[in-house]
């Protein structure tokens, strides 16, 4: 089936099948990697991307329902080559270690503050719920999303 | 993982839907926001070999003021109704219940049409419905009807949903203030014990999921109930208490009675 | 110049492509003409296959080959790194561990048939309409329950399905004397619950034959690239190691899971030669939970006699350990070598008998997960000694104080002899038990508690003050102990013309950070900037060799040998500075980047010296040209880490369910080269160690089937389950490698999990309950406070 959508903003058009999840479209039919998969029950948000300005788990999106929207991966996070202060703020604090989580945790912690501009502790925690990582124990993730919020007010 | 083969058809209608149900029968499957249903399909544990998307149906999301009650269109996601200041005006116990559906992202895109229509029987929607003593309307090719709250869960996985209704919207009669406590699970985060409690003018309602294998009105607590917290002992009166991995049959019991005493002490 | 890296929280070199999705993990590659594997599995965990009926799936679209352990491919298996004798000598059992299952499947999940196809929904299609008629056959899969007379036979040929019975320390006649005499004996019987590794990204494997060079590539999803090339072409697949390249760029998380040489690496590997076209097959989650490595699993009944004082007289454990239903890479050494040895913990136990009976059982392989047979003793010891301290009502803290071994720094004092086997090279454990008293303010809590009780709530604080051996291994420490393998590290450093840095490692990242880390060091040793190094690991065909990462070695044992290198590289800048300087070498010295003759102000850079060494046209006589060192690092002996957890709980009385609200760990790992990895390592390790002891845990029915398999499941901590953890660090240098670094990786993991459930048996003491099972679910934290 032909789908025609906005992916970091470029339009693209592809044909897809029915089974083809939003994550693989994005690894297979557009080579961006960075949206990872972990799990398939929609639990550990690595595939998390935003569609239409929403973080959503890409590989419980088919293809064919994203149809028509604009799509954000971690690719299209940065703009110029400079980090989106999200990004910067995991570098700056060492929010990941082996980096797998870590597309999902950012696109998750930039929704999170989108929503949210001054969370606390506890509403960053619960926010990240969708989300596991196995590497860091969240400390480090917790701490900049903390500091990317600073640094959005600023 | 992928899912088996299936045809992907995209409805632009009610109507559209409802037939194409009738058409593919029991083959079909509606896909709202398909946050169960995917993952199922993904797993290979449900195999339809046709999907009907209603995701696009505009008539079905929306939620409207109905001068006694609010009408949450069955598109509307868990996000969307744990934010609207109608629900949160209105029927706040529906609210706090969408807010701790799954995450961030679930609540995105998982409708609390695909949420009921799919029956999990540790849902989190169905303590509020019952507490609301909210109807849900469905269309079918015989027609449109509302089904009530108590007649509409009918076991695990299991409605009152002809084979090809779809459910339309759910209309929430204005309420007091309740609440919705939840015990969760710790792998999914789906409800172990979930209670709603709303004020019903001196009583209350209240509802709850994830102890029996259907959710139920806890009509022994409401009658019992006097002001304070005791009526929580009845919690499980006739009551056949479900066990699982996380939770044997005495320890949910004991947790359905822990929590609509919490959730007692919050009216 | 002048460089100060050593130290310091420099932020990670490696971090811009993982932030911005360039990283480059095993999934992410895509080859020409790549065809896609899926398996058949069993649904069973114990049974014979009679026949198996491919032709459907071999006339399904798509499909290339179908393959089952009837053709060559069942011929192959996969072998055991770590030979451990029975104690009357004799071999452990050491069944076949076929690519495909032979004549019958021994758990749920193992792999039955495998299809390749043009497209892996071709693939994963075909392979459901492969046809097994199995026959169920009965089934074990408690290791206490597998080693009784009478239990189903995993493997025919090993009675009592016993893989070795052995022991360590003192006779045992000796300790049950010393037990006899004891004052107080604390005795607890548990189980160590089995674990799902879960590194986030699931295994992955291509492997690529290039019919032209005769040359089979290998990416991987590995731990260890140098060591499943050396066991896929040695042990298994007899192919020429020259003739195979084993590729692992980025790794998402290993955890020891991702060490191990699993069959789909070699069965691809046969297959794409098979088929001439690369084939890939990347694990989902579903797979993961059944077939990945486990690990733990042991039931255990420990014992520790202490005289009135409290001093420890005698610790007696006999465990059985679950290794599955096949004996993986590193299974067997996990129970015995990393478990047994460390029953000293931070004591001065005089006498100690460790007797460990392992087990297969149809269950998925148990391997080594995060500290690996480690957290397993270290469970034993501390949530002995807490227990002990509520029993004999001394306090926990003071009931260590009286026991640890003194301070030690293994240079002005000699290092401390185990009755179990070990020479520890330097401790403080006092030090470290004594600041985390500090940070979490013990006097106060304790009083804070009291007050709580009163209203109705429960507080608990629980301890632990553990050790572990990292820096695997001596090689023939451990060659005379079985393993089939040496255990050094290999660091080979190219300074480039130019004076920039090439450093290759066989030591390999899947999160630690080795680009930066390691070009820390470097950088310093050589006075030059960072920027200068790049740090080359996990491509056979760029390093000369290596044995990768686990076991907390990185820095102590593939650190110490890039150091080697760089004071080979010294030494020659050395002579070519003193040609250029005219002056004699012994009158040079080396600092801050420059060759300098003592006590003057004539110096050469080191960049002009690396320019000097390849245009060699003013050269000392008879030196080579270059300046390119490879050296091979041996150590001297385990490292020993060690250090205090605290952990405080709140129960909730009504649900049972455990709130952590703090976690403190004060941890000496020698010297620290960037203590923000070195924190970001312990917060991860304590927060695997918390999900033991809370959350986790792998179960099966009477069948067989497992019932956690998936994050519906399957508890793991989420950012919402722990706190923020409080950390700081005393340090004691290893006294025996040349950065007198230890090892950082599983300290958490190893320290956590006690501490975690003695804070609850704390808060719950005054009902007089001493034990609950892990996980320490709601439920089973309810029903001991209901008794």
């Amino acid at each position: 089936m032909e789908i025609n959508l906005s992916v970091n903003g470029s339009q693209v058009a592809r044909d897809v099948t029915p089974m083809t999840t939003l994550s693989d479209f994005l690894r297979e039919h557009l080579s961006l990697t960075g949206t990872h998969i972990g799990c398939d029950t929609s639990s550990c948000g690595a595939c998390t991307v935003t569609m239409d300005g929403k973080a959503v788990k890409s590989c419980t999106v088919l293809a064919v329902q994203a149809n028509g929207s604009e799509i954000i991966t971690i690719e299209g996070l940065s703009e110029n080559g400079s980090l989106h202060p999200v990004q910067e703020a995991f570098k700056e604090h060492h929010g990941l270690q082996c980096g797998f989580c870590t597309p999902g945790m950012v696109m998750t912690a930039v929704d999170i503050l989108q929503n949210n501009p001054n969370p606390t502790e506890q509403e960053i925690r619960h926010g990240l719920e969708g989300n596991f990582c196995r590497c860091t124990g969240y400390h480090n993730i917790v701490k900049s999303v903390q500091h990317a919020a600073q640094s959005l007010n600023a | 993982m992928i899912p088996a083969k299936f045809d992907y058809i995209k409805a632009t209608s009610i109507d559209q839907a409802i037939s194409l149900l009738s058409q593919h029968g029991y083959e079909a499957k509606i896909l709202a926001g398909g946050h169960s249903l995917l993952p199922a399909m993904k797993l290979r544990l449900n195999r339809p070999s046709v999907l009907i998307d209603i995701g696009g149906i505009d008539a079905l999301g929306s939620i409207t003021d109905e001068g006694d009650a609010i009408k949450a269109g069955a598109n509307c996601t868990h996000y969307e109704i744990a934010n609207s200041n109608l629900v949160k005006s209105h029927v706040n116990v529906l609210s706090q219940t969408a807010r701790v559906i799954g995450d961030v992202q679930v609540r995105y895109r998982g409708t609390i049409g695909g949420s009921l229509a799919h029956a999990d029987p540790a849902s989190d929607y169905p303590a509020a419905i019952l507490a609301t003593d909210a109807t849900i309307s469905v269309r079918g090719s015989n027609g449109a009807r509302d089904i009530s709250a108590t007649e509409f869960f009918q076991g695990i996985f299991t409605t009152a949903l002809g084979e090809d209704e779809i459910i339309t919207s759910i209309r929430f009669p204005k309420t007091a203030n309740g609440t919705y406590v939840k015990f969760f699970q710790s792998a999914s985060r789906f409800a172990v014990v979930g209670c709603a409690a709303v004020k019903n003018g001196n009583g209350i309602r209240v509802g709850i999921t994830g102890v029996a294998d259907t959710p139920y009105r806890a009509s022994a607590v409401e009658q019992a109930y006097d002001g304070t917290t005791s009526a929580a002992d009845h919690a499980i009166d006739g009551v056949d208490v479900m066990s699982d991995h996380f939770a044997s049959e005495e320890y949910r019991a004991h947790l359905a009675k822990v929590f609509v005493r919490r959730a007692l002490e919050q009216l | 110049m002048t460089t100060n890296y050593i130290g310091q929280p420099v932020k990670r070199k490696e971090d811009n492509r993982f932030l911005t999705g360039k990283g480059r993990y095993t999934d992410d590659i895509k080859l020409p003409g790549m065809a896609f594997a899926a398996f058949a599995r069993s649904p069973y965990a114990h049974a014979k296959i009679n026949s198996i009926d491919t032709s459907q799936a071999a006339n399904a679209p798509g499909v290339l080959a179908v393959y089952t352990g009837s053709d060559e491919c069942g011929n192959f298996g996969v072998p055991c790194g770590w030979l451990v004798h029975f104690k009357n000598g004799e071999p452990m059992k050491e069944p076949p561990h076929p690519l495909l299952a032979v004549g019958k499947a021994r758990h749920v999940g193992e792999n039955v048939a495998v299809v390749i196809a043009e497209s892996l929904q071709e693939a994963r299609d075909a392979a459901e309409l492969i046809e097994v008629d199995y026959e169920e056959l009965s089934v074990v899969t408690d290791p206490r329950q597998a080693v009784q007379e009478g239990a189903p036979l995993v493997h025919d040929d090993a009675p009592n399905n016993t893989v070795y019975d052995w022991e360590i320390g003192n006779p045992k006649e000796e300790v049950d004397a010393a037990m006899d005499g004891a004052h107080h004996i604390t005795k607890l019987d548990f189980k160590n619950q089995r674990l799902a590794p879960n590194a986030i990204e699931p295994r992955s494997y291509i492997a690529d034959y290039d019919v032209n060079a005769d040359k089979y590539t290998l990416y991987t999803s590995t731990q260890n690239p140098h060591l499943i090339r050396l066991l896929m072409c040695a042990f298994v697949l007899g192919i020429p190691e020259h003739k195979v390249r084993v590729v692992s760029y980025d790794v998402g998380g290993g955890f020891g899971s991702k060490i191990y040489h699993y069959t789909e690496e070699a069965l691809l590997t046969w297959a794409s030669k098979k088929i001439g076209r690369p084939i890939k097959w990347t694990s989902d989650r579903t797979e993961a939970f059944y077939t990945d490595a486990h690990g733990r699993d042991y039931c255990t009944t420990a014992e520790m006699g202490f005289d009135a004082d409290g001093k420890i007289l005698a610790l007696r454990v006999h465990s059985e350990a679950n290794l599955g239903a096949y004996l993986s890479t590193f299974s067997t050494c996990c129970p015995t070598y990393l478990h047994g040895t460390l029953a000293q913990g931070c004591y001065t136990t005089p006498l100690i008998n460790i007797d460990i009976t392992a087990a297969f059982t149809n269950t998925n392989p148990v391997d080594a997960y995060r500290g690996a047979g480690r957290p397993e003793m270290t469970y034993i010891l501390e949530h002995l000694m807490d227990t002990a301290a509520l029993e004999m009502g001394i306090d926990p803290a003071e009931l260590r104080f009286k026991n640890f071994i003194p301070p030690f720094d293994g240079v002005n004092q000699e290092g401390y002899q185990t009755q179990v086997a070990l020479q520890y090279d330097s401790g403080n454990y006092e030090g470290t038990l004594r600041r985390a008293l500090e940070m979490v303010n013990y006097e106060n809590f304790r009083q804070e508690q009291a007050a709580a009780r009163e209203n109705g709530k429960l507080l608990g604080i629980g301890f632990s003050t553990y050790i572990e051996g990292c820096g695997i291994a001596p090689s023939a420490v451990v060659g005379s102990l079985g393993a089939r393998a040496g255990l050094y590290e290999v660091g080979h450093v190219r300074v480039q013309p130019t004076g920039k840095v090439s450093v290759f490692t066989g030591s390999h990242s899947h999160g630690q950070g080795h680009e930066t880390a390691f070009a820390q060091f470097v950088a310093d040793h050589l006075g030059i900037s960072m920027d200068d190094v790049e740090i080359h690991h996990g491509d056979t065909d760029q390093v000369a060799f290596g044995m990768g990462t686990y076991g907390s070695r990185s820095l102590a044992v593939g650190g110490s040998a890039i150091v080697k290198s760089l004071d080979k590289i010294i030494e020659k800048g050395a002579k070519i500075a003193a040609h250029k300087l005219e002056a004699a070498e012994g009158d040079l010295e080396f600092a801050n980047g420059q060759y300098t003759v003592k006590g003057t102000d004539k110096s050469i850079a080191f960049g002009d010296v690396a320019l000097t060494a390849y245009v060699p046209h003013d050269y000392p006589e008879g030196l080579e040209p270059g300046l390119d060192f490879s050296s091979f690092y041996d150590p001297a002996n385990f490292t020993y880490p060690f250090g205090a957890h605290i952990c405080v709980v709140e129960v909730d009385q009504d649900t049972g369910k455990v709130d952590i609200r703090r976690f403190i760990a004060v941890d000496d790992v020698g010297n620290v080269i960037n203590p923000m990895i070195v924190d970001g390592q312990i917060h991860g390790g304590v927060v695997q160690g918390l999900g033991q002891a809370l959350l986790e845990g792998v179960s099966y029915d009477e069948n067989g089937q497992m019932i956690t398999g998936s994050y519906m499941d399957y508890a793991m901590p989420r950012a919402d389950d722990v706190p923020f953890i409080e950390t700081d660090r005393t340090v004691t240098p290893c006294p025996h490698n040349p950065l007198g670094v230890k090892g950082a990786g599983e300290a958490g993991a190893i320290g956590a999990t006690p501490a975690l459930v003695n804070a609850v048996m704390d808060a719950i003491a005054h009902i007089g309950i001493r034990d609950i099972q892990m996980p320490l679910t709601p439920e089973r934290v309810w029903r001991a406070m209901q008794a």
